[in-house]
């Protein structure tokens, strides 16, 4: 049965996980008993009545009351039985309860920010402690399209839209990491638009709170910074540092690289060449990639971000 | 209803024989290009329809594989992110909008729905033709959209991301567009030629349960596609005027969008779906040479689920964003769609029961529909419980679901009907060897590309996803060479079916001994179907009388199969 489980189902990590799969079993075994039913009596009918000749003749049955009203019946009884489940299950899901930490979602292409009650942003990673409820306040980000939280151990999904809060509530079982995916469509960059939750130990989640906390932006070196805006403003769902090709061009070795644009011009990826693509990205456009990044970072980013950017960019050799 | 069969028992009646191996057929009643391309006979706009749903179902398809190429590695291997998405959606858009949507109604529909009804043709013949015309109008835009900036936004166009990507959104939707007004044409046209040109004596309790099917499906072509109509233009305008109705940006509401796109799109699945039943009705009835069980149940039910089919569209987004209680009322009412449905399984169980079962490659593809579409229907029960629903939504669990309904319903059915009306289409027999032979591999195919579908689907992989993590290849890659083998298997099909053409054997006039008109007549059939005013005093399914009882016709209306005839007639008589 676990091996069963386990085939069909990623391992349940949250309290309401249980529950759905519970229903997930009952559905596929009454729906594994109709099906064999059918597929015999469709098998047995075709080998047991096959045409012997042509001159063959058949009975005249052209209903039965009884017959039908059972099988209109008990297939009646059984879809209540699963809408019931289905609904009781429902209510707890959209219930949390009254002492949940909260942490703020905003989702953008392609990325993801979790905000904490204290004002902690970790970019692309939810952090949280374990057995303890969490509410999940969500929204994507104005002018950007939907998007889907979608955590399989967790049973959870919710949508994530640019002009209204949606929420969703889990609690972890068990430390560990365990992979959440956008699953509403969203352009070029959807399908790499995922992340880990860590789920840790009360202690842990505290001791990495104060670390976050303890960090002095404004004195840590611009390279540094650079790292950090690099997953905290997204660039990271679109540009490589690796090399890798992904939506957009990639950093490694991008400063001082003669870059061919669509217009038919071409220029060095220069300081000024970088900050300009920032900041108004849709001025020129690399050859061969898509004329679709956000044109958002003149309001998002400080001028020391930008410039930690551009230094970390330009270590990437 | 009882008045035309009052007259039908005035009727000075007799028996016709049936002309085997005409010389003068549709076919060959007028020549050039110029005929087929005028024509208002629509045995001929049937054709055109056939044809042109093949050529897209083959487009669509080889998409379909190179998608399934792809995603045979977990990264990159044939095509970027931008390219992916743009086949995925194109692969989507045409299978739906030029494929299945006209496949069984349009193509199948128009040759038949005249024929079985005892007509000489639709209600509104010129209509009928302007109705294909738009459909090809709607299929250049498509086209056009595809050579200019092939679309990237899903089928769906969700806001607003298909407000606010660069491809060519309002090529594509304009196509959409236009194609529902040919759809909501053929429905009417449909439904008034089932209301008024039934032969004399063909009551409604008589009517073939395709007839049903259709006329089910025509009432939700024409109360549903206009609300698809409205929502595109509404698309338009935003996209192009930017006006705000659906784009948060602009002040709109993009599950608004969702609504009304899917208060269409949900009865669209049935416009695909019910004509389907009405194939496998006829089919097996035939093949098991038995009255078909539950002739109500069946023809009731269709009506039932384009009612019920009606009021559950709100199931596509259970974790959009609508309100609790909305998503637990359509949660509710979906479950009563798989009523009607479960009923027609049933029947068709029953009908081949004592029957005389004859595996001719049809009713291969009738059995091989009732399993898969079993599976379909079971999984839409998984999916309209909520919680569940919560975990599948927008998985690979979803995109199964819906090809084991779409492809292992609709496209086996249309199979079905497909080789079943073919000699008498065509006049000539197809290879029944090859016809079982491909039935076996699509079949094998179909469950080896889906069925991993459903498993990594429920084990969290989502869709349209162009990179996926490791874990899932081994599925994606039994999914891959499933595809292949459909590939196969559709090819196959395609060169029996060329071959037959040529060098088939000629068909006789009722080659599987069904009853129902469109077989009372030669294959291929006369210019104007019958070469009798056929008169209907037996049920469709009257297995136990001779067929020859079945060839009745007016007395003295031979060569003249016209309307004034029938009333002199019927005067005469009165």
């Amino acid at each position: 049965m676990e091996y069963l489980t386990n085939f069909f189902l990623p391992s349940a990590e949250s309290t309401y996980a249980y529950r759905v799969d519970a229903l997930f079993h009952f559905i596929n075994i009454v729906s594994l008993i109709l099906l064999v039913g059918i597929t015999i009596a469709i098998i047995y009918f075709a080998i047991k009545y096959r045409r012997k000749s042509q001159e063959d003749t058949t009975p005249v049955i052209t209903h039965n009351t009884a017959l039908e009203v059972t099988w209109t019946v008990i297939p009646l009884i059984l879809i209540l039985i699963v809408f019931g489940w289905g609904f009781k299950d429902y209510v707890e899901y959209r219930t949390p309860p009254a002492n949940a930490y909260e942490v703020y979602v905003t989702a953008y292409s392609f990325g993801w920010d979790f905000e904490y009650p204290n004002g902690v942003v970790s970019p692309n990673e939810l952090i949280v402690p374990v057995n303890t409820p969490i509410r999940l306040i969500m929204r994507a980000r104005d002018n950007d399209v939907l998007h889907s939280f979608f955590v399989p151990q967790f049973r959870l999904k919710q949508d994530l839209i640019p002009n209204r809060f949606t929420y969703a509530w889990f609690e972890a079982k068990r430390e560990g990491e365990f992979v959440y995916f956008c699953t509403e469509y969203c352009g070029a960059g959807h399908s790499i638009m995922s992340g880990l939750v860590k789920v840790k130990s009360q202690a842990d989640f505290d001791e990495w709170m104060e670390g976050e906390l303890g960090r002095d932006l404004d004195a840590m070196p611009l390279a540094e910074l650079g790292r950090l805006a690099y997953t905290r403003h997204g660039c990271q769902g679109c540009h490589s540092i690796d090399g890798s090709r992904l939506v957009g061009p990639t950093f490694q070795g991008l400063y001082m690289a003669e870059r061919q644009f669509t217009d038919g011009t071409s220029r060095i990826a220069d300081e000024e060449y970088l900050i300009e693509s920032i900041l108004y990205p849709q001025r020129v456009v690399n050859v061969g990639y898509p004329n679709n990044m956000p044109a958002i970072y003149q309001q998002t980013l400080s001028e020391r971000e930008l410039a930690g950017l551009i230094e970390f960019i330009k270590e990437l050799q | 209803m009882e008045q035309a069969a009052i007259n039908a028992n005035r009727l000075k009646v007799r028996y016709f024989d049936i002309e085997e191996d005409p010389q003068e057929h549709y076919l060959n009643a007028e020549k050039g290009l110029k005929s087929w391309l005028l024509t208002v006979d629509h045995k001929r706009i049937g054709l055109m329809y056939l044809a042109s749903v093949i050529l897209f179902f083959f487009v669509g398809g080889v998409l379909a594989i190179v998608l399934r190429t792809e995603l045979f590695t977990p990264t990159e291997n044939l095509m970027n992110a931008d390219q992916y998405n743009r086949i995925f959606t194109l692969h989507g858009a045409i299978m739906v909008f030029l494929f299945i949507i006209p496949s069984i109604p349009a193509a199948l529909g128009n040759f038949l729905l005249p024929i079985m009804l005892g007509a000489k043709d639709v209600a509104f013949p010129r209509l009928n033709l302007a109705s294909f015309y738009i459909y090809s109008i709607g299929a250049v835009f498509a086209l056009v959209s595809l050579a200019v900036n092939p679309i990237d936004t899903g089928w769906t166009f969700y806001t607003p991301y298909s407000v606010q990507t660069g491809s060519a959104v309002i090529l594509i939707t304009m196509g959409v567009f236009i194609m529902g007004f040919s759809s909501i044409l053929t429905g009417m046209n449909f439904i008034v030629t089932v209301h008024k040109l039934r032969a004399p004596g063909l009551t409604w309790g008589k009517l073939p349960l395709f007839i049903w099917a259709m006329y089910a499906t025509s009432i939700i072509q024409v109360l549903a596609t206009p609300v698809l109509a409205i929502t595109l233009a509404l698309l338009i305008m935003e996209r192009a005027m930017g006006i705000g109705i659906f784009d948060p940006a602009l002040g709109g509401d993009p599950v608004l969008y969702q609504h009304f796109f899917w208060f269409y799109s949900h009865p669209a699945v049935y416009i695909m779906i019910v004509p389907a039943f009405g194939v496998i009705s006829e089919v097996i009835g035939t093949f098991s040479r038995k009255t078909v069980f539950g002739y109500w149940a069946i023809a009731m039910s269709s009506l039932a689920i384009a009612f019920i089919g009606s009021l559950v569209w709100g199931h596509h987004m259970f974790v959009s964003g609508q309100s609790e209680l909305s998503t637990v009322v359509f949660s509710f009412l979906t479950f009563f769609v798989g009523i009607p449905t479960g009923i027609k399984i049933f029947n068709w169980l029953a009908t081949m029961h004592k029957g005389s079962i004859d595996m001719k490659t049809p009713m291969l593809y009738a059995m091989i529909f009732l399993f898969l579409f079993t599976i379909g229907g079971v999984t839409g029960i998984m999916l309209g419980a909520i919680s569940v629903n919560v975990h599948l939504h927008d998985t690979y669990y979803v995109v199964a679901h819906f090809h084991y309904v779409m492809m292992g319903g609709t496209v086996m059915a249309f199979l079905a009907g497909l080789h079943f009306w073919w000699p008498k289409m065509t006049g000539k027999m197809y290879s029944e060897f090859w016809g079982r032979i491909s039935a076996v591999i699509i079949f094998i195919g179909f469950n080896v590309t889906f069925l991993p579908q459903f498993i990594m689907g429920s084990q969290g992989m989502p869709r349209r996803y162009f990179n996926y993590i490791e874990q899932f290849q081994s599925m994606h890659q039994l999914s891959t060479i499933g595809s292949y083998m459909l590939g196969v298997g559709f090819l196959i099909i395609g060169v029996y079916l060329l071959h037959s053409l040529f060098k088939g054997e000629k068909a006789t006039s009722n080659p599987f001994g069904a009853r129902t008109l469109d077989w009372m007549t030669s294959s291929p059939p006369a210019h104007h179907n019958f070469n009798y005013t056929p008169v209907v005093y037996h049920g469709p399914y009257d297995y136990h009388k001779p067929i020859s009882e079945f060839t009745i016709g007016i007395a003295g209306s031979d060569e003249h199969h016209g309307h004034e005839e029938v009333k002199k007639t019927e005067k005469a008589e009165a």
